[in-house]
């Protein structure tokens, strides 16, 4: 439906997909909308591609969104960005990590590549692409695995919620220990400089 | 209250707000969190990991007879196990409520097949329930208890990968008590010799009839009358799909599937002008409809393979000249990419067997788990794959008629030999077949995520019974050749499997790693290459470890030379054995030049 805001978040095994996704649907509970979001479990954790796919609006029917339907493009490695630039809308806006993972199959044959520059390819195909170093940020804080919650920062500005819901859902979906370092990511990624969008 | 929850989450409450006192399950995706969430949220309710699937089935059924609501979930395949059971206590009828969940999954993300267990609930003539959401996935849990007693019939939940895995908000109830009853004697009822499965027969027959009424009052069969003359008939996920795409169509919305309102189809397609027919894979509703002598159309706009999804609904509704035009993709999909397929883990002790079994160049046959995945290149060393169980029996027969002329190994995880390798290697011993198994112990559920099971040590509340030992009942078996290895030790897994397959009658190797997962992250120092002293000859890349990746440097021909991620090396030291430079090091030992 068209006043639905479909949210696809992709990565690899491990990298925190899932969690990213159930911070946003949280938020778009405590926001007052319906929402659903489906993934696939299994497989993917042992270092395979993972999507989650997050749709929020006022009535949620199905819980998958469609090719070329995305409004958001999240992707925390740059080829799975590009793997998944079909199914943004042609208004939609991708945000992508600038962190490449090659996997054994790439470098145990001579059969695969990977791309040289997946954005510049993703950004022939898309028009709203922002790269985000959100690997190097999240080494500035000290800790790799924060790429997700960087990530979720910068998206964070193209969803209707408040800082403050945001960052209690962090609270509420984040292990204790780790709640203050991933509300500075948060932060620096909200930060993060954004090109218009055209609807 | 509201609350968002996964439709595994929300039988977990329907569960518990139904008043269940018993929960029985094998895990298997995509039904295992509905007893992970039971132990872990709602602990008033005794929930336990069976070995396998038909024992799970028959405690619950112990549990019904003697009067309590039992809950049961596997997933689709495990169906297959259960089945004998399923059959003839759908004959008995229950006591205690009793509720089967069988999680299908259309698509085969996690699975060998993507078989269609609606037909089950046909098969086994007991009421059937198909969620649509979360919401209704509480919702019908509490209500199958209902009908369980009031027809005295087991009743199934049919979820699907997207009802199970996705989530929705729901709102929540407070519990009641279950029925309070005990055990009553009645062998008329319980024993089903034949004379009384035959009385009983009657009795299915007649509750039947008694459901067919019902089918047609229930509310979770109801028409969404939006003056359309347009009318689809639907249920689960596709109902969802078809909302999206036409949500001013009538629709027909199918919640209790077994058995069908014919009736109120019937009346439905009468007053429209067309009326399709959207179900994932088997044309289930349509063959029945049109064997009432109802037309409809269905599969043959929407097809049979796989999932549905918004777009193939579209698709179908356009074929069936119901919509003008479906929405197309404005950005052309990336060519050329390449796959990221599921690899082991760094460290997986699964790593070392295969490497060495690949090198062996043996024909093997194997089972379902994490070592799977040894059938991916660059390991490529695995030969079969079919059921739970199967690897022993199959290697047996191969064996048998000397398929193969590099001989036989037959390769099972330890869940998966106390779910149904244990009568493969009592065949093995009985008929005394010369097959090799190699058990791979690595003391976990692992592809399921980690459960306990009997050779654990521990339960899914948490008690610790102590380990079920493998080569213990391998020996009660009558096995004679029993051996075990460090598969992180290649040479000697070399030696091992050799030897074993060279003696007569069967023999069994039990690898002795744990999973480095679970259940505690295991990490011991990593190991780096020596650039200086790497040739980029690419053995290493052959273990296919997600911790060895190409560096930007290479050798004269362009071929990359190693670099280890030390961040997720676990030290196995498995590439440091394959590596002909013996370039790689313990991070230690390195001295940078
Ligand atoms: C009948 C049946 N039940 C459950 C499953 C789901 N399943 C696939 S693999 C697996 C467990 C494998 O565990 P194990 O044999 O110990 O191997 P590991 O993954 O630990 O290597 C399960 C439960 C299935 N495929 N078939």
């Amino acid at each position: 439906m068209d006043n639905t805001q479909n949210i696809l978040i992709v990565g690899v095994g491990g990298q925190g997909v899932l969690l990213a996704s159930e911070i946003i649907s949280a938020a778009a509970m405590n926001g007052g909308l319906d929402v659903k979001k489906s993934e696939v479990h299994g497989m993917s954790q042992r270092g395979g591609v993972v999507s989650s796919h997050v749709r929020i609006g006022p009535k949620v029917y199905s819980p998958v969104i469609e090719y070329g339907q995305a409004d958001i493009l999240m992707a925390f490695e740059q080829a799975e960005g590009l793997r998944a630039v079909d199914w943004m809308k042609a208004t939609g806006v991708a945000v992508i990590s600038t962190t490449k993972l090659v996997p054994a199959i790439v470098t145990s044959s001579k059969a695969f590549n990977y791309p040289d520059d997946p954005i510049a390819d993703m950004k022939k195909k898309a028009k709203h692409v922002i790269a985000v170093p959100a690997d190097k940020i999240a080494g500035e804080l000290g800790n790799p695995r924060l790429v997700n919650t960087i990530l979720l920062g910068v998206c964070s500005n193209y969803m209707p919620f408040s800082t403050e819901l945001w960052q209690q859902m962090i609270r509420e979906k984040v292990k204790e220990r780790f709640v203050d370092i991933n509300l500075k990511a948060f932060d620096r990624g909200r930060e993060v400089k954004l090109t218009a969008v055209g609807a | 209250m509201r609350e968002l929850m996964s439709g595994n989450e929300a039988v977990a409450r329907g569960a518990y707000e139904a008043g269940v006192k018993l929960a029985a399950a094998y895990p298997g995706t995509p039904s295992t969190e509905i007893l992970e969430t039971l132990s872990a949220r709602y602990r008033s309710i005794y929930s336990q990991w069976s070995p396998n699937e038909k024992v799970a089935f028959e405690v619950g059924i112990g549990a019904s007879i003697g009067g309590a609501r039992a809950l049961v979930t596997m997933k689709h395949v495990g169906v297959n196990v259960a089945a004998d059971p399923l059959m003839t206590f759908a004959y008995t009828g229950v006591n205690g409520g009793f509720v089967l969940v069988s999680a299908d999954d259309p698509e085969m993300h996690s699975s060998q097949n993507e078989q269609d267990n609606r037909y089950y609930a046909k098969f086994a003539q007991i009421p059937m329930l198909e969620p649509s959401d979360s919401q209704e996935s509480k919702d019908m849990v509490v209500t199958a208890f209902e009908m369980s007693e009031i027809f005295d019939t087991p009743v199934m939940l049919r979820m699907t990968t997207r009802i199970s895995h996705s989530k929705g908000i729901v709102a929540i109830n407070n519990p009641v008590a279950g029925p309070d009853r005990k055990f009553v004697k009645d062998p008329s009822k319980y024993v089903m010799i034949p004379s009384n499965a035959r009385n009983r027969h009657v009795v299915v027959a007649e509750r039947l009839e008694k459901l067919r009424h019902f089918t047609e009052e229930t509310p979770y069969n109801r028409i969404e009358d939006n003056g359309s003359r347009i009318g689809v008939i639907t249920g689960g996920v596709s109902y969802q799909y078809a909302k999206e795409v036409a949500p001013d169509f009538d629709y027909l919305k199918i919640g209790l599937s077994f058995p069908l309102p014919l009736k109120k189809i019937e009346q439905f397609v009468k007053s429209h002008d067309k009326v399709i027919v959207v179900e994932e894979l088997e044309p289930y509703y349509e063959e029945q409809i049109r064997a009432a002598g109802i037309m409809v159309e269905g599969k043959k706009y929407m097809g049979q393979l796989g999932e549905l999804s918004p777009k193939r609904v579209a698709e179908g509704f356009l074929r069936a000249g119901l919509i003008d035009e479906v929405h197309a993709a404005s950005i052309t999909p990336q060519e050329d990419m390449f796959p990221r397929p599921p690899v082991l883990c760094p460290g997986c002790p699964h790593r070392g067997a295969f490497t060495a079994l690949k090198k062996l160049k043996v024909t093997v046959t194997g089972d379902i788990g994490c070592y799977t995945l040894g059938v991916m290149k660059p390991l490529n060393a695995l030969d079969t794959c079919i059921c739970m169980g199967a690897s022993i029996g199959n290697a047996i027969g191969m064996e048998r008629v000397k398929g193969s002329d590099k001989g036989t190994v037959a390769v099972i995880g330890d869940s998966t030999f106390f779910h149904s390798g244990i009568t493969g290697i009592l065949d093995a011993v009985y008929n005394q077949s010369n097959v090799t198994t190699i058990i791979l112990d690595n003391r976990a559920t692992a592809m399921t995520g980690g459960q306990q099971h009997p050779g654990t040590g521990s339960t899914l509340m948490g008690e610790r019974p102590g380990r079920v030992e493998i080569d213990e009942v391998v020996k009660a078996l009558g096995v004679k050749n029993i051996r075990k290895l460090d598969a992180y030790q290649l040479e000697e897994a070399l030696d091992v499997i050799k030897e074993e397959m060279e003696k007569p009658g069967p023999s069994v190797i039990i690898t002795t790693r744990p999973c480095v997962l679970m259940p505690k992250r295991i990490m011991e120092e990593p190991y780096v290459v020596d650039l200086d002293a790497c040739t980029g000859c690419g053995a290493c890349f052959q273990i296919s470890c997600p911790a060895i990746a190409a560096s930007e440097r290479t050798n004269k021909h362009g071929h990359p030379l190693a670099v280890i991620d030390d961040t997720i090396c676990t030290g196995c030291t498995l590439c440091a054995q394959v590596c002909p430079e013996e370039c790689i090091i313990l991070k230690s030992q390195f001295v940078e030049a």
